[in-house]
């Protein structure tokens, strides 16, 4: 009993207060900044970069996994911010070129979705579908859940049956093997639903993008509505962006 | 110790020359395989390649003596299977099954692991084991399961409320790693080692750089050893707090749940501000670390980890002592020490039924020179759960007693850019699930043959299956949890 009440004692108060607004710690590898068109550095950076997410000019967050590998070799032409909020509402969003600047970047990359948002401003209920995820965004997404992210004080859940949900979320490259299980458990979401990518692996298929075991037709039959970048997606960029899309904060 | 003119010396971390591997017949393969498992040594490898060769390297469970040997593929593509005389194999043999249409004749359990191929296996065509008794009923859950977790599926067949078997499919998490491997440039692998299991970033990491830097020539340092060692403690620590959570939340001790939760947070969130990522991406290169730790770092992760030391006492010593929990974890879910023994378990979950082997001491590197593992007898979920909580503040005492001398270390790194041609090596490191091996054989440019990659998980699978044997089918999910194995480390 005295055990108890020591570690309750000793808990305190967890909760990040506001998700919405929180900053992370300055080491954290979040968006990238393009520092100036240095066409040497890009051949090289774009070289060695392990899921091609480099091109003459640009870096495409949908493939970077923020291992950090082109601003430690090429410091003068590539920085990433600890600045986390990076999800967009389309693919082509997750472009960024010089000079584009988080805040510019944070404004135009989620248009929040009104019919979306009229049926599940307060209520949204998610199905997730790990399909091939290496379990570290499957590990953030419970996090959510968790004592001090506590997604669900926005009425935002992750459900168990995709009766009751009203997307789902996809983590993971799609593998072949899970082809099948992916599209069964979407159809039986009911209608109206939507699909919101989880990580570079399932915006892009990410480090596994050549593998011949991926399977990601799915994605040619359904436009995600959401596209969350991250190796992993980190729990406050998830939060923050769904609360976008719903159009619940700025 | 083995005859060594029908095998080599061979240790972790430790270039051979190929061609001084014993290429042996197929029948003195055999006899090989079957008198190291009878004397308990583990098969740490055992693959097919494209030389049409089978490699086995067999370990004494001290780790003071380790077999390498192979065979050509045998004639026919068949031999008589290791399995009904030495179960240890089982495992390997489905996979060289899978993997090169090798038969081995008389294994009573040759199905697909991975559906790597599906030209030759479809996933949906799985031959799982049933009964026509029409007083047993069969309960099939998954690939996608109720919680985030990742996919496979379990078929159980239950009398009522008990269940008489489980059988576990998986493969739907198979990606192709260790094809991936072979393409591109070897040593520039590190973020794809660190995607084989996303919870064993650094375990895996650390497997895939002592290979590299194994057969590049490159020694690090001790102080490089240390902080590894530290980012391999923490990601234990963390693990292991997140397990504690799970379990609590699986039998309504909400305390728990919310209590060790919030201390994984701790630990990943000084992770982060040691290396920029919550679960350790980025932290070691081959050749070095990205990250090194200074004295601000270092009086900082003291103050944190001291704070989640008492507070983890607090915590562990409420759930241990509570009743409830006591009459949930205790007697369920039993590992039988025989079972683990004779089918090769790995890790915690051999440590918690009496099996002391953990790499950290049977292939220590420098700061685990004395290193001693906690092992507990019962093998049940409440071993499992005490063997993380003891785990969890040995490593911490560990970390912060290394912390206490740890000079700065800044970030290092000697990039290496070719592999010694025609040589053989493997690697282990103990994640916290148990012992991770990596192998790597390199042709005559210093290209690789082929990458293996071995995740406890590969063996542990089946210990899952049957500790549930004989429990209510509802006690699945603490069993499961109790286990926590991964499913992409298995399916690669």
């Amino acid at each position: 009993m005295f055990d108890l009440i020591k570690a309750r004692l000793g808990h305190g108060y967890q909760a990040v207060k506001d998700p919405t607004t929180a900053t992370l710690d300055p080491a954290y590898q979040g968006f990238p900044q393009i520092l100036r068109e240095d066409a040497e550095d890009f051949a090289a950076a774009a070289k060695s970069c392990p899921t091609g997410a480099i091109a003459a000019y640009s870096m495409d967050l949908g493939k970077c996994i923020f291992c950090g590998l082109c601003s430690r070799n090429f410091p003068r032409t590539f920085s990433f911010a600890n600045e986390h909020q990076t999800g967009a509402s389309s693919r082509e969003a997750l472009i960024v070129h010089k000079g584009l600047s988080f805040q510019e970047y944070r404004e135009r990359a989620i248009a929040p979705s009104p019919s979306f948002a009229k049926i599940c401003k307060y209520s949204l209920a998610l199905r997730n579908v790990c399909a091939g995820g290496c379990n570290a965004c499957e590990l953030e997404l419970n996090a959510c859940n968790n004592v001090n992210f506590d997604m669900g004080r926005y009425g935002i859940e992750v459900v168990a049956s995709p009766r009751h949900a009203d997307a789902v979320i996809v983590t993971g490259p799609l593998t072949r093997n899970m082809a099948f299980a992916l599209e069964q458990t979407y159809r039986a979401i009911p209608e109206p639903k939507v699909v919101i990518l989880n990580g570079s692996c399932a915006i892009s298929g990410g480090i596994f993008a050549e593998s011949p075991a991926l399977e990601r037709s799915f994605l040619e039959r359904y436009a995600a509505c959401l596209y969350l970048p991250g190796c992993p997606v980190h729990p406050l960029n998830l939060i923050s962006s769904l609360m976008r899309l719903l159009g619940r904060c700025k | 110790m083995a005859d060594c003119r029908s095998s080599v010396e061979f240790s972790p971390g430790i270039p051979i020359i190929t061609d001084d591997i014993p290429i042996l017949s197929t029948v003195e393969f055999i006899e090989k395989c079957l008198s190291l498992a009878a004397l308990s040594y583990l098969p740490l490898v055992y693959c097919g390649s494209r030389e049409r060769l089978i490699l086995c390297i067999m370990g004494s469970r001290d780790g003071k003596d380790t077999a390498v040997f192979s065979t050509p593929f045998p004639e026919g593509h068949s031999y008589a299977s290791l399995t009904p005389l030495a179960p240890v194999f089982h495992i390997f043999e489905r996979e060289l099954w899978e993997e090169w249409q090798i038969v081995s004749t008389g294994h009573p359990w040759l199905k697909p692991l991975r559906y790597s191929d599906p030209d030759r296996h479809a996933i949906k065509d799985y031959p799982f084991f049933s009964s026509a008794s029409p007083e047993l009923h069969e309960v099939a859950v998954g690939p996608v399961h109720a919680g985030v977790i990742e996919p496979g599926h379990f078929r159980f067949i239950c009398d009522g409320e008990t269940v008489h078997h489980l059988e576990i499919q998986l493969g739907y998490q198979h990606r192709g790693v260790m094809e991936l491997f072979l393409e591109g440039d070897i040593c520039a692998r590190m973020q794809l080692a660190e995607q084989i299991a996303g919870d064993s970033v650094i375990g895996h990491g650390m497997a895939y750089v002592r290979l590299i830097e194994a057969l590049s020539g490159i020694t690090v340092t001790d102080p490089v050893h240390r902080v590894r060692a530290i980012a391999l403690e923490l990601e234990r620590i963390a693990m292991h707090l997140a397990d504690l959570s799970a379990l609590a939340g699986d039998i309504a001790y909400l305390s728990g749940l919310n209590f060790f939760a919030a201390l994984r947070t701790n630990v990943i969130n000084l992770c982060l501000q040691f290396c920029g990522s919550r679960y350790g991406k980025g932290w070691l290169c081959p050749g070095g670390i990205n990250f090194g730790i200074d004295a601000e770092h270092n009086s900082y992760a003291v103050n944190v980890l001291r704070k989640v030391r008492c507070q983890v006492m607090y915590c562990g010593d409420a759930m241990f002592n509570n009743g409830g929990v006591d009459s949930r974890f205790d007697s369920t879910g039993i590992v039988k020490k025989a079972d683990a023994l004779s089918l090769g378990f790995r890790g915690m979950v051999a440590r918690s039924c009496g099996i002391s082997r953990d790499a950290r001491a049977a292939y220590p590197f420098c700061p685990y020179q004395d290193f001693e593992p906690i092992c507990l007898e019962s093998g049940d979920v409440y071993d499992r759960a005490y063997l993380r909580y003891q785990e969890v503040l040995a490593s911490l005492e560990m970390i912060l007693n290394w912390l206490s001398t740890l000079p700065e270390v800044a970030p290092q790194c000697i990039s290496p850019t070719q592999l010694l041609p025609n040589r053989t090596a493997y690697s282990i490191v103990e994640g916290w699930r148990g012992e991770i091996v990596h192998a790597l054989r390199t042709d005559a440019d210093g290209r690789p043959v082929f990458y293996r990659i071995y995740d406890p998980s590969f063996h542990n699978w089946t210990a899952l299956a049957l500790s549930v044997r004989g429990n209510g089918v509802s006690d699945f999910p603490v069993c499961n949890k109790s286990f926590n194995l991964s499913y992409c480390g298995h399916d690669l």
